[in-house]
Parts: C-alpha cells; sequence; structure tokens
C-alpha cells in the first residue's frame, strides 16, 4: 500500500515537475557514476562511455574529508546566518566579516600569547601585523591556541554586538531590503576597516612543520590528517552540540522559535524581545567568529576577505538546510561543503565553487524551503 | 543633516524646481570644487595649471557618466520595478566579454568570431538580454531578499567562469594537453581566463578622430586645440569620450527611461513594486512584464559595462566583483530610487564625492601639510608616510598618524562607504531626490484635498 502510494506521488513529481525529476536522475546518475568509479568498473557500450570509471577510494576519501572540514565551518558559521535570518528576517550579508573578524581578534591573541611564550624574539610590530609568519600551532602553543580560539569568540560578539546598537537597533521595524543593504554597508565598512589596520596581503600564520601528521587507511590508499584539522573537527562538532544543548534545554530555543514564527505574539506572550535578540547576535556572533579562527587554523593563511568569500557557501548551506533553522544550517553547510569537494570528480577545481552556487540557486527555485521541509528546530 | 537641509534651502527654486537645471548646476558646482582643489594641488607641486585641471576634470567627467549610466539602468529594476538586482556585475561582464569575444579576431589568443564592432556591439546586447531573461525566470517566484542571494550568485557564476583556465581559449594548438578552446558548432572561442581579454578599442575617441598616430580633419583639430593649451592628446581623447557618455548616453538612457516611464508597461511596472498582487487582479501578466524588464535593464546594463569596462582596451573577470555592483546600489540609493534625475544626481554625487572625493581631499591635505610643514620647519620636510598601522600608531606623532591616513585613504573610502550606506537606509532611504518616486497611478491619488496641483520636489523637509 505504502509503495504504491510512493509510487503514486513519485509520478506525480515527474509529472507536475519535470525539473525536480530531472534534478533527481542527474543526482542519482552522479551517485551510481560515484559508486562504480570506486568499484573500478567503467560501463561503456560501443565505444561510448556512459559511467563509471576510475577513481581510487582514498582519493574520494580525501575529497569527503576536505569537504567535512569546510562544511564544518561553514555549517558552524551558517548557525548565526539562519538565526538572524529567522528571527530578524533579513539576510546578513555582513556575516563573512563577522568570520573576519573573528579570525582576526582570535589570531592576534594567539600571536601576542605565542610572543609572550615562545622562545622567538621578533619586533612586536611584527606580530601585531602577523609579519612574522608561522609562528603558532597546536604543537607549540596550545594555550594560545586555546586563548585565541576564545578571544575569537568574545571579539566578535563585542563587534557584534555593538554594530547591532548602531546599526541594526533603530531599524527593528524596518523591512528585509533595508537592513540588507544596511548590512552591505556594514560589511564593507568592517572589512575595511581590517583593512587599514593590517593591511590587504595574506599571512601564513600556522607553523606546520612540528605537528603530528596521521594517515587513516582506507581502501587502497591512506588519507592524511594533521592535527590542525583534527583540532578544527573537534572544535566544530563540540559547539555545534553545545548549541544543540543550549538550544534544547534552555527556554532560550523556546523563546527563539516563537520569535521566529511571530514577532509580535512573541512580546504580548511576554518574551523579552529584545533580549532575545541580544542572545541571537551573541550565539550567532561567536560561532561565526570561532569559525574564522578555526578556518584559519586548518588553512594557515589569514586574509582581510576570507569571510567574504566565505558568505555565498555559508548562504547556499543556509538555504539548502532551510532558512531560520539551526540544524538545517549546520547539516546544509555541510552537504555543501562535501558537495562542493566531491564535485571535483567531475568537473575541474575551478568550478567547485560555481556548482556550490548552482546548487544555491536550483535549491532556491525548486524547493525555497530547503532539503529538511522549512522545520523551524529554532 | 541640518548642514545639508540649510544648504539645500540656500539653493534657489528655480534650480530646484527644474530637473535639468538642478543637474546642471550640480554638475558645474562640483566641477568648481574639482577645478579649484586641482589648481590649489597643481601650485603647490609646481605642476602645469591647465594640463593638471583637465586631466583631473576629464576623469571626473567619465567616472560621474558612467556612474550615472548604471543607476539609471539599475533604477528600471530596482526603483521602477522593485526588483532586488545584486548581480550588475554579472551583467556588465557578459556583455563586455561577449562584445570582445565577438570582435575578436578568429585567428587570435583567444579567438574569437571576429565581427566588424557595432555588429558585435548589437550582438552584444542581445546576448545580455538573454541572459539577463534567464536570469529573471527566478524572479518570477522570490522574494526580494532571495533574489538579491541569486542574483548575486549568479553574477559570482558568472565571474568564476570567466576566470576559469578551461574555456580561456589561450592554448590554441589542438594537440595540445591543456587545449582550452571552446567549440561551438565549428566556431572555436575562449574567453582569456585569468589573464583577461582584449576589448575592440583602447581609446573610444579614435572612432571620432581617427586612429592616434594618423588623425583625420577633426582629430587634427581636436588635438591642435589640446597642444596650445598644453594638454597631451590622452587626455583630448578622455574628455571627448567621457563628454561624449555624459551628454548623449546619459541623456538617452534618461530619455528612455522617462519614455519606460510613462508608457503603459512603466506603469505595470511601478504597479508590481507597489503590490504585485494587486497588478496580477486587474489582469496584468506580470510574469511576462517582469521577463521583459529583466530583458531591457540587464541589456542596459551590459551597454553600460561596454561603455565604461570595455574601454579600456583590455579587461579581466576581477573587474566584475561585487563590489562594482554594491558601488552602483549606493549611487542610486544615495540618488534616489525610482526617481531618474535622482539617479543622475547620485551617480554624479557617487562618483565625485564618495568614489574620487576622499582621495581628492587626501591630496589636497597633504599639500597642504607638506606646505604647512615647510613654512614651519624649513625646506625639505614632508608628512611622514609610515608603512604600516603598527609604525604609524605606536608613536605618538599625530602627523605620523596623518600620512598613514592619507595614505590608506583607499580603504577609509570603503568605511565611508559603508557609513554613508548605514545612515542612508536609517535616516534618508529615500535618498536625495526620491521623494520624487513616481507613483503607479497616472494622476496623484494621495492629494485629494487641496485643489493646488502639487508642486513635486519643492520641499525636502521630511
Amino acid at each position: 500500500m505504502e509503495i504504491a502510494e510512493r509510487y503514486s506521488a513519485g509520478k506525480r513529481v515527474l509529472v507536475e515537475h519535470p525539473a525536480v525529476a530531472l534534478l533527481g536522475a542527474v543526482l542519482l546518475y552522479l551517485l551510481s557514476d560515484l559508486i562504480l568509479k570506486t568499484a573500478n568498473v567503467s560501463i561503456a557500450p560501443w565505444g561510448v562511455h556512459l559511467i563509471g570509471g576510475q577513481l581510487p577510494v582514498s582519493n574520494l576519501g580525501r575529497f569527503v574529508l576536505d569537504g567535512l572540514i569546510v562544511g564544518l565551518v561553514v555549517g558552524l558559521a551558517g548557525v548565526g546566518l539562519s538565526m538572524t535570518y529567522g528571527i530578524l528576517n533579513f539576510a546578513n550579508f555582513a556575516h563573512g566579516d563577522y568570520i573576519t573578524t573573528g579570525a582576526f581578534a582570535g589570531w592576534l591573541t594567539a600571536y601576542i600569547i605565542g610572543f609572550l611564550t615562545l622562545p622567538v624574539d621578533p619586533p612586536f610590530g611584527d606580530i601585531f601585523l602577523f609579519a612574522e609568519s608561522s609562528l603558532v600551532s597546536v604543537v607549540n602553543a596550545p594555550v594560545a591556541i586555546v586563548l585565541g580560539l576564545v578571544a575569537s569568540g568574545l571579539g566578535t560578539v563585542g563587534v557584534v554586538l555593538l554594530l547591532d546598537r548602531w546599526v541594526y537597533r533603530p531599524m527593528r521595524d524596518k523591512g528585509g531590503i533595508p537592513l540588507l543593504i544596511a548590512s552591505i554597508g556594514v560589511a564593507l565598512a568592517l572589512r575595511y576597516a581590517i583593512v587599514f589596520v593590517f593591511g590587504t596581503s595574506a599571512s601564513g600564520v600556522t607553523s606546520t612543520s612540528d605537528i603530528p601528521q596521521f594517515e587513516i587507511p582506507l581502501g587502497d590508499g591512506r588519507i592524511p590528517l594533521d592535527l590542525h584539522e583534527i583540532t578544527l573537527i573537534v572544535a566544530a562538532i563540540a559547539l555545534m552540540f553545545g548549541v544543540h544543548f543550549l538550544l534544547q534545554r534552555t527556554k532560550l530555543g523556546k523563546a527563539m522559535r516563537a520569535m521566529a514564527d511571530n514577532k509580535d505574539l512573541a512580546q504580548v506572550t511576554g518574551i523579552p524581545t529584545e533580549r532575545i535578540i541580544r542572545a541571537t547576535w551573541i550565539i550567532g556572533g561567536g560561532l561565526a567568529g570561532v569559525a574564522g579562527f578555526l578556518i584559519v587554523l586548518e588553512r594557515g593563511v589569514i586574509s582581510f576577505n576570507m569571510g567574504w568569500r566565505l558568505l555565498l557557501l555559508i548562504f547556499a548551506g543556509v538555504i539548502l538546510g532551510g532558512i531560520g533553522s539551526v540544524y538545517g544550517a549546520m547539516a546544509g553547510g555541510i552537504i555543501i561543503g562535501i558537495a562542493s569537494r566531491v564535485s571535483l570528480v567531475w568537473i575541474p577545481s575551478d568550478f567547485a565553487r560555481v556548482a556550490a552556487f548552482t546548487v544555491m540557486i536550483l535549491v532556491l527555485l525548486y524547493r525555497p524551503e530547503g532539503l529538511f521541509g522549512g522545520v523551524k528546530t529554532a | 543633516m541640518s548642514v545639508g537641509q540649510r544648504l539645500w534651502r540656500a539653493v534657489p527654486s528655480s534650480i530646484k524646481e527644474d530637473d535639468k537645471r538642478l543637474i546642471i548646476a550640480l554638475l558645474a558646482g562640483t566641477y568648481l570644487l574639482y577645478a579649484v582643489s586641482q589648481v590649489y594641488l597643481a601650485l603647490m607641486n609646481n605642476a602645469d595649471v591647465f594640463p593638471a585641471v583637465a586631466n583631473s576634470l576629464q576623469n571626473l567627467t567619465f567616472l560621474i557618466a558612467v556612474y550615472a549610466i548604471m543607476a539609471l539602468a539599475l533604477n528600471l529594476h530596482w526603483g521602477y520595478t522593485g526588483l532586488f538586482n545584486i548581480g550588475i556585475a554579472g551583467f556588465m561582464a557578459v556583455g563586455v566579454y561577449s562584445m570582445s569575444i565577438l570582435a575578436a579576431p578568429p585567428g587570435g589568443s583567444p579567438p574569437g568570431f571576429g565581427l566588424p564592432v557595432p555588429i558585435a556591439l548589437i550582438g552584444a546586447l542581445v546576448i545580455t538580454a538573454i541572459v539577463g531573461g534567464i536570469a529573471a525566470l527566478p524572479a518570477l517566484q522570490l522574494e526580494a531578499d532571495y533574489l538579491a542571494i541569486v542574483t548575486v550568485g549568479l553574477s559570482e557564476i558568472i565571474r568564476l567562469v570567466l576566470n576559469a583556465d578551461y574555456f580561456s581559449g589561450t592554448v590554441t594548438d589542438p594537440q595540445s594537453n591543456s587545449y582550452n578552446v571552446v567549440n561551438l558548432f565549428g566556431f572555436k572561442f575562449g574567453t582569456g581566463g585569468g589573464q583577461g581579454i582584449n576589448t575592440p578599442t583602447s581609446s573610444p575617441a579614435s572612432y571620432l578622430y581617427g586612429p592616434s598616430g594618423d588623425p583625420n580633419a577633426i582629430g587634427e583639430l581636436a588635438y591642435g586645440i589640446g597642444v596650445s593649451l598644453g594638454v597631451n592628446n590622452s587626455v583630448v581623447n578622455g574628455f571627448t569620450y567621457g563628454m561624449f557618455l555624459l551628454l548623449f548616453v546619459v541623456t538617452a538612457y534618461y530619455v528612455l527611461l522617462v519614455r519606460i516611464g510613462n508608457s503603459p508597461f512603466g506603469r505595470v511596472l511601478k504597479a508590481i513594486r507597489e503590490d504585485e498582487l494587486v497588478a496580477q487582479s486587474l489582469g496584468k501578466d506580470t510574469r511576462w512584464v517582469k521577463i521583459k524588464v529583466f530583458m531591457v535593464g540587464c541589456a542596459l546594463m551590459g551597454l553600460g559595462g561596454i561603455l565604461w569596462q570595455g574601454s579600456f582596451g583590455f579587461v579581466n573577470p576581477n573587474t566584475f566583483r561585487p563590489i562594482v555592483t554594491f558601488y552602483i546600489f549606493t549611487a542610486l540609493i544615495v540618488g534616489g530610487s525610482g526617481s531618474n534625475t535622482g539617479s543622475v544626481v547620485g551617480g554624479a554625487v557617487f562618483a565625485a564625492f564618495l568614489f574620487e572625493g576622499p582621495r581628492q581631499l587626501a591630496r589636497v591635505v597633504e599639500a597642504a601639510m607638506g606646505g604647512l610643514l615647510i613654512t614651519v620647519s624649513g625646506p625639505g620636510a614632508s608628512l611622514p608616510s609610515p608603512n604600516n598601522f603598527y609604525v604609524a600608531f605606536s608613536t605618538l606623532d599625530p602627523l605620523g598618524w596623518l600620512g598613514y591616513t592619507i595614505g590608506n585613504i583607499s580603504s577609509l573610502r570603503f568605511i565611508l562607504l559603508g557609513v554613508v550606506l548605514v545612515y542612508m537606509m536609517q535616516n534618508r532611504s529615500e535618498g536625495l531626490l526620491g521623494h520624487r518616486k513616481e507613483i503607479a497611478a497616472s494622476v496623484d491619488l494621495s492629494e485629494r484635498k487641496g485643489n493646488v496641483a502639487p508642486t513635486d520636489g519643492g520641499e525636502t523637509n521630511e
């Protein structure tokens, strides 16, 4: 019975939404291609290459792992974007620059602590401007990394709250578009305030020479994984669980859901809306800042436009997961991250971001409520 | 804003109430300001006064013209129809690249179609319109902020594809492993990839004056006047092109937009902006109208891109980063979206005071401080120019702070831009002239009581 229902539902999709059906067919083809490729099977009747090919499992594993790393950062940063979208009803184009702010605040702290504790003696100016390259790693200065992580979160929260006070709070009653435009202004001002201090050149900040490398055996090869990547994965997952408990075990989550649903109703029910908005900024901004710190830890390079470059990927993740949903943002970010890396199996690396943005546009067109059905899970 | 209001009140009403006079007065004032500051700079730097002024003004003319053109094109989407399109840079890129590829010689690297420039131009507009039509499909069903994300995503997709090595056409040997010429039904072309592509001309004025080495009669005359004033040929060319853009193209865009705005089609656009559902209920096919307005607007953006970025002889994908879109948006918002005069005013104000203004101010301050220091502490003294923030601000020397600030005026300019955007959104979201936004109805429905016809634009106190 159920199967018959599903079958007819599938037929309805095919007739009513040919584009969705086509998209499904493409995805199915890619998935089976991937399976055949890892199984080293190639189907080419009459000399026409149809499907399959060659792809060592370990290569695929590395793509997935890389994607997971990017995806965790995108997901972590996406939580705040999704929350502000749900509760304040605007697409915050400054969110990428919150990430950059966090990265600079955190790494400046890490560098200063590294300067104080490590046996190095560069002039302080070089430390301040990251001109002394590759100073800190998890191994040689774990305290600096931990304090940097904390500072990235706290620093970003401070900046975000100030910006809310100056920019967004006087505009609470305005629509989504004025807020969006104002957020573009905030993004520009924030990014170039960072440029004014730190300049436009990218600087290498992490020391990779002495950190341990692990190799995970998989299939016919090994996937390299270093301690910075492990730090990122552990920290990001821990923070995601932290957000989960915060939203599930406290009244905050419920209040946020209520506000996302109907602001006026929430207010008359006695929910302190301004305080909830502040909490939203604190959680979202803090996570964005930490995400910025972590991605720099993994990539080793810090630059003024790193957050802006991530922003559209984050939007893609948030949209994929369903705007306003926190868990959707996490899951969507991870999916976008993995998809953008696994797509390298088929397309040149120039197009990885193109693929991610295309997915974003297609989701907005055909499933604007997101993959998980637009359930607002706070 | 009280200073601004007082200034605005000081402007005679005969200028305020007439759009043409308002624009001319604004331009004249801006030119005067730049000319005076440039005279001062030339005197301080011991340069020839007239060439310096001419060079500064030709640069200013070009910037004002291109930002006015783009703001007018955007006004059709955002001001009239309320479509929040922030993919302008992408549509400009499509226009410029289409023309360059269509006009590039077939044997070149990257190869192109080798069409004559006018045909390539028309072809580029058609292609931009088609791309705009495709981009309109999301606009049919999305709310404004989703459309914003889609269009900015699309513009990044366009830029990344143009930037990719895969289609660049730089390796024309078919035997090579890295052969990357696009082969479409036997027509071979490439985008140039990250290296960029040559546009058909680096000096648009040569269409009027003849090639630079061998000018025709008009060219001889113009260059002769230039020489007698001490101005070299490139400044004459630039001035000619800037004036052409300002006097003819901006006017043409303006007239076209006014005519579209006053046509039945334009009234549907404004009705969509006010309330799409109502427009639909009245039997208007708003979906088709949106597709059409996207096609027209994108073609106008493509043409603007060609006249702007296509006029330097060379272009690369990084020219079309989203920041260009935000520049144009700022111009329109400052001027007042929905008003064509506002678009031109916004383009002029943005180019003169937000884009070029901080740099000019920095030059003037630098020259003035240099002069002051020489009179105070003797010849040879100059403003220090610390090479980084730490060096500048770890000392307690205000001159060092000033020197660093002047040296980094380009990043301060972006901060100013951001602050202006936020300020406009908080306090004057209708822009300088946005109160003149044309309403959807052809008769003013809001002023029923008074029998006196409303004096549009006479009053600006909110």
